[in-house]
């Protein structure tokens, strides 16, 4: 049977704005046209940051912020670069010491404008006790960048307790989420020009470098992996690690801590909170035998008040991620295929 | 959200299931008319929890999926040009046109924006009085209320650049064209709530009458369907063919008056091309003559000629409930959500897609 209908031509594909949206498409485009030409070990881990000897156990991380709009509630574009490439330190393990700071700033940017991200930068550094040692400036012309974007690099040492690998995944470990999902996406759109509707939702952007090392402290190899579910949401760092483990990833609806504000959002939007980023929770997988308590100790901290048990990794349903609905029914959560788009009706 | 939680509650869900089940004494085929059923009873894995003899057939009810192919054609051709913004739902941008989506021409340059709201787009023209901003104007009943108003409020403002590209379709008339089929399947219908909400329920006595078929009006969440399926199965069992309404926290019988009006004032009904269905008389809602103004297709000049082709996609025999998505020989090989086929795999209210992200329990193990 001939295909008349419209499929798109690959060669000629352009990149859009799923390939950015850390689903399906970035995922694709990652692994046939970043991994599969610049292949190494440390590159093949697919971690948040890289893992290395350099006088001593060493993480290294980078990542760039395009947030639109560039000041959000509960935070803004110059928090987020700190605690973001903090955090991805954070899931290796390790505590964020020295940051690289690069800025792309378009044309016509007020001065002002830049200084109160210059300052936000400055307090999240402060907080999460890493020190700004070197930079970048460049401007673009008008209509070359959207006001600002961010690289941030970051370099710290590893725990010493740390073996934080997803080889170290096993059937029977838990899945322990340390917060509310998908506040920051909510909060971010909330705010785009054109969706803008009321809420009290605010980004949950946070560096969590002080509450991992914490738990390294006490728990040592008991943390198997940690990945913080930004772009993409808690749906693809679960699918990426079930394929990558081969194991699978059971879920229980009920147990996923979402604040009813950011759960009714995301209804209204026709938004799957599943796939909405985050910016200062993570997930950690587990040994068993410790979970609990783990959860507990995650509780006690500013950073984990919500952490919850939110599933397990098991035989069945290997390489999938496999939810148990609050009304009992079961289905795949899979990868999001391109950008999450808000729906019509 | 608690006036949601309490219709999500198991131990009500699994009751109602349980009471269907010992109601059931025979094979029945019922049909969900909104895709925002479909996509709740797949991502609430509802449909392995029904009993064995209930099939749910997923109908036409997906805006996005049921828009022709040239209306997106229209629509691209529209937005490539450098003094349009295009405004439009989110989920429309996916959807392929004959060459590219809305998200390939935003990603060749054209002026591509998403909103929630025709009204934001009015105001995206005031604030553009040097460009034309145009609204892709899709939907059912549930969006017509607002594209009008934006119409009218236009016209208030006696603002010039601002113009809507409807594609606007009516619920009743696909209901009849699916029963009129002479394949059809479907022995019982659920309602699309929102639709209702807007245009009440008089309209389905006279379809349930005519083909002696159970239209019972529901809602979306997990408790809501398993009811409708209920009440639709109860009137089954019994021989009767009734319009019943599960939904009436939301849908009364006269529906919105207000919001009726400004579709009134606005539209028209037309003919209208479906994709996947063909043309079905009365289906649709067209600018009236006296809003002319705000027509973009008459503004632009569009031909209104469409010519559908959508080749190996069998989005037709989809919505009305003659395979399932699985049946389709394209299904997660050529045809896949990054890389659709036809619109059913675009929406997450299409049923393709629905099977494709959240597969049923019975699919897990395959």
């Amino acid at each position: 049977m001939p295909i008349i209908c419209p499929l798109p031509d690959l060669s000629k594909d352009v990149i859009t704005l799923g390939h950015g949206g850390g689903g399906l498409l970035t995922h694709q485009l990652l692994h046939n046209g970043v991994f599969a030409e610049l292949t190494n070990p440390y590159l093949d881990q697919q971690h948040d940051g890289a893992s290395f000897e350099l006088y001593g156990r060493t993480a290294f991380s980078t990542d760039s912020y395009v947030v639109d709009p560039l000041f959000f509630p509960g935070g803004d574009i110059g928090e987020l670069a700190v605690n973001g490439t903090v955090n991805d330190l954070a899931m290796c393990g390790a505590m964020a010491r020295y940051l690289s700071l690069s800025f792309i700033i378009e044309e016509g940017l007020s001065i002002a404008e830049l200084q109160r991200v210059i300052q936000s930068i400055r307090r999240a550094a402060t907080l999460a006790h890493v020190q700004i040692v070197t930079g970048d400036t460049k401007v673009v012309q008008r209509g070359k960048g959207d006001k600002l974007f961010i690289n941030t690099s970051g370099i710290g040492s590893i725990h010493p307790r740390a073996e934080i690998h997803h080889r170290r995944i096993r059937p029977g470990d838990r899945l322990v989420l340390s917060g509310r999902l998908a506040a920051h996406g909510t909060a971010i759109l909330s705010v785009r020009k054109g969706l803008e509707f009321e809420t009290a939702v605010c980004s949950d952007t946070v560096a969590l470098g002080a509450t991992v090392s914490k738990l390294l402290d006490k728990w040592g190899t008991h943390i198997k992996f940690m990945r913080d579910p930004t772009r993409g949401g808690l749906a693809s760092v679960l699918n990426e690690i079930a394929e990558l483990t081969a194991y699978g990833y059971f879920i229980r609806q009920d147990s996923i801590p979402i604040d009813d504000q950011v759960e009714g959002a995301c209804e209204m939007l026709g938004l799957d909170p599943l796939y909405v980023a985050n910016e200062g929770i993570f997930l950690a997988v587990v040994d068993k035998e410790i979970a609990e308590e783990f959860a507990a100790m995650l509780q006690a901290e500013s950073t984990g008040r919500h952490a919850a048990i939110i599933g397990e990794v098991g035989e069945e349903y290997r390489g999938k991620v496999v939810l148990r609905s609050r009304v009992g029914g079961r289905r795949i959560v899979g990868y999001l295929p391109g950008e999450q788009l808000p729906r019509i009706c | 959200m608690k006036y949601l939680t309490e219709y999500r509650d198991p131990q009500q869900v699994s009751e109602v299931l349980k009471q269907l089940a010992s109601i059931v004494t025979r094979e029945w085929t019922l049909m969900e008319v909104c895709g925002g059923q479909t996509h709740s009873l797949v991502r609430n894995g509802l449909l392995d929890m029904l009993p064995s003899r209930i099939t749910m057939v997923h109908g036409p009810g997906c805006p996005v999926c049921v828009t022709p192919a040239s209306i997106l054609d229209e629509a691209v051709a529209l937005a490539m040009r450098p003094d349009v913004i295009l405004c439009s739902f989110g989920d429309m941008l996916r959807v392929p046109g004959t060459e590219k989506s809305l998200l390939q021409a935003k990603a060749e340059g054209a002026d591509v924006r998403i909103l929630y709201s025709p009204l934001e787009a009015v105001r995206l023209a005031v604030e553009n009085p040097s460009r034309q901003v145009v609204f892709l104007a899709v939907g059912f009943e549930t969006t017509a209320p607002a594209n009008a108003l934006s119409v009218i409020q236009a016209s208030k403002l006696g603002i010039s650049n601002y113009s809507i590209l409807a594609s606007h379709v009516l619920v009743p008339p696909a209901m009849e064209a699916i029963l009129a089929d002479p394949d059809c399947v479907v022995d019982g219908f659920l309602a699309a709530g929102h639709v209702c909400a807007i245009m009440g329920t008089d309209e389905y006595g006279p379809i349930a009458e005519k083909y002696r078929v159970p239209i019972v009006v529901t809602g979306f969440e997990p408790l809501d369907l398993v009811q409708g399926i209920y009440m639709t199965v109860a009137q089954l069992e019994k021989g009767e063919h009734r319009v019943e309404n599960q939904y009436a926290r939301s849908v009364q019988r006269t529906g919105n008056t207000m919001a009726m009006g400004s579709i009134r004032e606005v539209f028209t009904v037309s003919d209208r091309s479906w994709r996947g269905l063909g043309l079905i008389p009365n289906s649709g809602h067209e600018v009236k003559e006296q809003y002319a103004a705000y027509n973009a297709r008459l503004r632009f000049g569009l031909s209104t000629t469409a010519v559908e082709n959508d080749g190996g996609c069998i989005s037709g025999q989809i919505m009305k409930g003659l395979k399932k998505p699985r049946q389709c020989p394209f299904f997660g090989t050529s045809c896949k959500p990054e890389h659709p086929m036809g619109a059913p795999m675009v929406s997450s209210e299409g049923a393709c897609a629905a099977y494709f992200q959240y597969a049923a329990e019975s699919a897990i193990s395959e």
